[in-house]
């Protein structure tokens, strides 16, 4: 079974973002970017089960600008076998246009397992895994925690409100990964090297034939509310009466 | 202007996540029909009928339908979708997972986790784990998004005599096979609508010294949270999460213990309205958000707290 693997550049997420003088949108001018946490883990997941013999090619896709071929390269490095970037330029394409794109590559790819991660932590979106399913027909599994593939099925254990839940799907299927899937691998510098030489197509939407028109502009970006600092108390009871008679919230 | 909000329940008890919906919905303004998907649900349809505001609740009670799987629940409120211009539901685990299927399935576009209607086409939405917000312009037909559950009141559960209408249509997932579901009970208020929340992080240490965390909610009558470290450990379970990708919250007060502020966990709960932290780290991100920060080893001042309270 090959898996397709989406992955997204985005900023590091140790980075806290600035809101750009002019509200256009955040500042990314010389912030560390990364691959995306949940996309890592949905790799992870990926080379687990090749390393189970649940799969036997792991493809990675990206869409985004030239440089988020490095983020390829990164998936590479942990040890899938090859990449597909799709070359959108520089703006931002909305969800459903990526969606389309990744569509098209599963068509071409027919991939027994489509991993995603469940959020990109830049837009906070949490859909695109959830539209891919919708335009291939394909069952879904977001917010996975677990992940059992058996012959055409996979069973997932997916973190709900409350609790967890668990769902067989007959394959092929989406699968998006949550923080408990797994814990990434770490890449080491020759396996960074070994992927340089990693077979890397690029396409583009044009070539691939997608409208990928955004429905949605981004009017303006502004810094949320400051909180004002607060004081510190030197005791429990000090506390007590912070929240008792000053707050009045206890 | 006239909207669908799917609603969230357990097909006996309507989820507050429904009524912050609600909410949201009569800030874009025209009728609010609320849509329940669900089997043997019809104690939910009445409870919606009830509700202020609401225009017309229609049902579709049909055991392919006992799971609100996305699969079929996508056809079914995509097939529904084209009298009305805008669908929402709430931005919980539930909606997330329907809303941007439904989506697809009509080529529209989604909105995630929308916090303030400007106008019927333009939403604002905290993207950067809330570091920035961002206003947003949509300008597809239907306009399909999920609600920020802590950025709208919730609608009155009563005052509503909204008429009932079944939906009969049946569309099943073929593929998808529900195999079960562990799903805790609590008799602690509900997390992401307490008036009071006390979360723990990993400085408690295990799964055992939670005790004190339950122990001080308990106390308040809070709902009890916790950080990414403590889910991960083990301590508690995943949906105690607050955080970019857990839930969020916007209580009265939320009591930070042993919590050091990362990012991702601010993003869950810097809209409450007083924050405490209890961190012998002095230096602790989170004492920066707090308005009322201690200080000391939370093993002696949980414990303390709760006794003089
Ligand atoms: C993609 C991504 C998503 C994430 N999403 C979330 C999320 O939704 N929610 C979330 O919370 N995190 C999230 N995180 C994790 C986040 O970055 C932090 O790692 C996490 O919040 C740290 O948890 P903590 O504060 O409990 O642990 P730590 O950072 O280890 O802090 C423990 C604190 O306890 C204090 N302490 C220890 N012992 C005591 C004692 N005896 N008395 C008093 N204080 C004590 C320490 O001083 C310290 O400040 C995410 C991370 C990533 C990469
Ligand atoms: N530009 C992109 N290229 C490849 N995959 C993407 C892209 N954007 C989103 N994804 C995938 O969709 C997941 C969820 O992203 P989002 O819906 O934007 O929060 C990510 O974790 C990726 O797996």
């Amino acid at each position: 079974m090959k898996i397709l693997v989406a992955v997204k550049r985005v900023i590091d997420y140790s980075v806290k973002v600035r809101v750009k003088a002019d509200n256009s949108n955040v500042d990314l001018t010389n912030v560390k970017m990364s691959l995306n946490p949940f996309c890592e883990i949905a790799v992870e997941e990926a080379l687990r089960l090749r390393e189970a013999g649940k799969a036997t090619e792991i493809v990675v896709v990206s869409i985004g600008p030239k440089a988020a071929q490095d983020q390829i390269r990164t998936a590479l490095a942990m040890g899938a076998d090859r990449g597909i970037f799709i070359d959108a330029g520089d703006t931002d394409l909305n969800s459903l246009s990526i969606a389309k794109l990744l569509a098209k590559v599963v068509q071409a790819e027919q991939p027994g397992l489509v991993l995603l991660g469940k959020q990109a932590i830049d837009s906070d979106n949490n859909q695109t895994g959830q539209m891919l399913a919708a335009l291939c027909a394909y069952p879904q599994a977001t917010f996975a925690s677990k992940v059992v593939v058996d012959g055409d099925t996979a069973t997932v254990t997916r973190e709900i409100d409350g609790g967890l839940q668990t769902l067989q799907l007959t394959l092929p299927a989406v699968v998006t990964a949550d923080l408990r899937l797994n814990e990434p691998r770490y890449v080491k510098l020759p396996d960074i090297m070994k992927a340089k030489k990693k077979p890397l197509a690029v396409t583009s939407p044009s070539e691939m034939g997608v409208n990928v028109a955004n429905t949605i502009t981004l009017v303006r970006v502004d810094a949320p509310a400051e909180r004002s600092a607060g004081i510190k108390v030197d005791s429990v009871d000090a506390l007590i009466d912070a929240l008792k008679n000053k707050a009045k919230v206890i | 202007m006239s909207n669908l909000v799917i609603a969230e329940h357990d097909n006996q008890n309507l989820k507050a996540s429904t009524l912050n919906a609600i909410t949201a919905a009569s800030k874009i303004g025209g009728d609010i029909d609320v849509l329940v998907v669900g089997s043997n649900c019809q104690a939910v349809a009445q409870a919606v009928a009830a509700v202020a505001g609401v225009s017309k609740v229609r049902v579709a009670d049909n055991a392919a339908y006992a799971h609100q799987l996305a699969e079929n629940t996508a056809q079914l409120v995509a097939s529904l979708a084209p009298a009305y211009t805008h669908l929402l539901a709430p931005a919980t685990p539930a909606g997330k997972n329907l809303m941007p299927r439904v989506a697809a399935l009509l080529d529209v576009n989604q909105l995630t986790d929308i916090m303030a209607v400007v106008s019927p086409d333009t939403f604002k939405r905290p993207i950067y784990a809330g570091n920035a917000i961002a206003t947003v312009q949509s300008s597809d037909k239907i306009k399909v998004m999920s609600v920020r559950i802590t950025a709208f009141d919730a609608a009155a559960t009563t005052g509503g005599s909204a008429a009932i209408e079944a939906v009969n249509d049946v569309f099943t997932a073929d593929k998808t096979k529900f195999i079960g579901e562990e799903v805790a009970k609590s008799d602690r208020p509900e997390l992401t609508s307490a008036k009071i929340v006390v979360s723990g992080g990993r400085g408690v240490g295990s799964a055992d010294n939670f005790k004190i965390i339950y122990a001080l909610a308990d106390k308040l009558g809070a709902a009890v949270g916790a950080s990414r470290a403590a889910v991960d450990a083990g301590f508690v379970p995943n949906d105690m999460q607050v955080g970019q990708t857990g839930k969020v919250v916007a209580p009265e007060v939320y009591i930070a213990v042993g919590i050091s502020g990362a990012i991702q966990h601010l993003a869950g709960m810097k809209d409450s309205k007083v924050i405490v932290a209890i961190n012998k780290d002095p230096e602790a991100p989170i004492f920066q958000v707090a308005d009322y920060g201690l200080v000391a080893d939370l093993f002696a001042a949980v414990p303390e707290m709760t006794g003089k309270l």
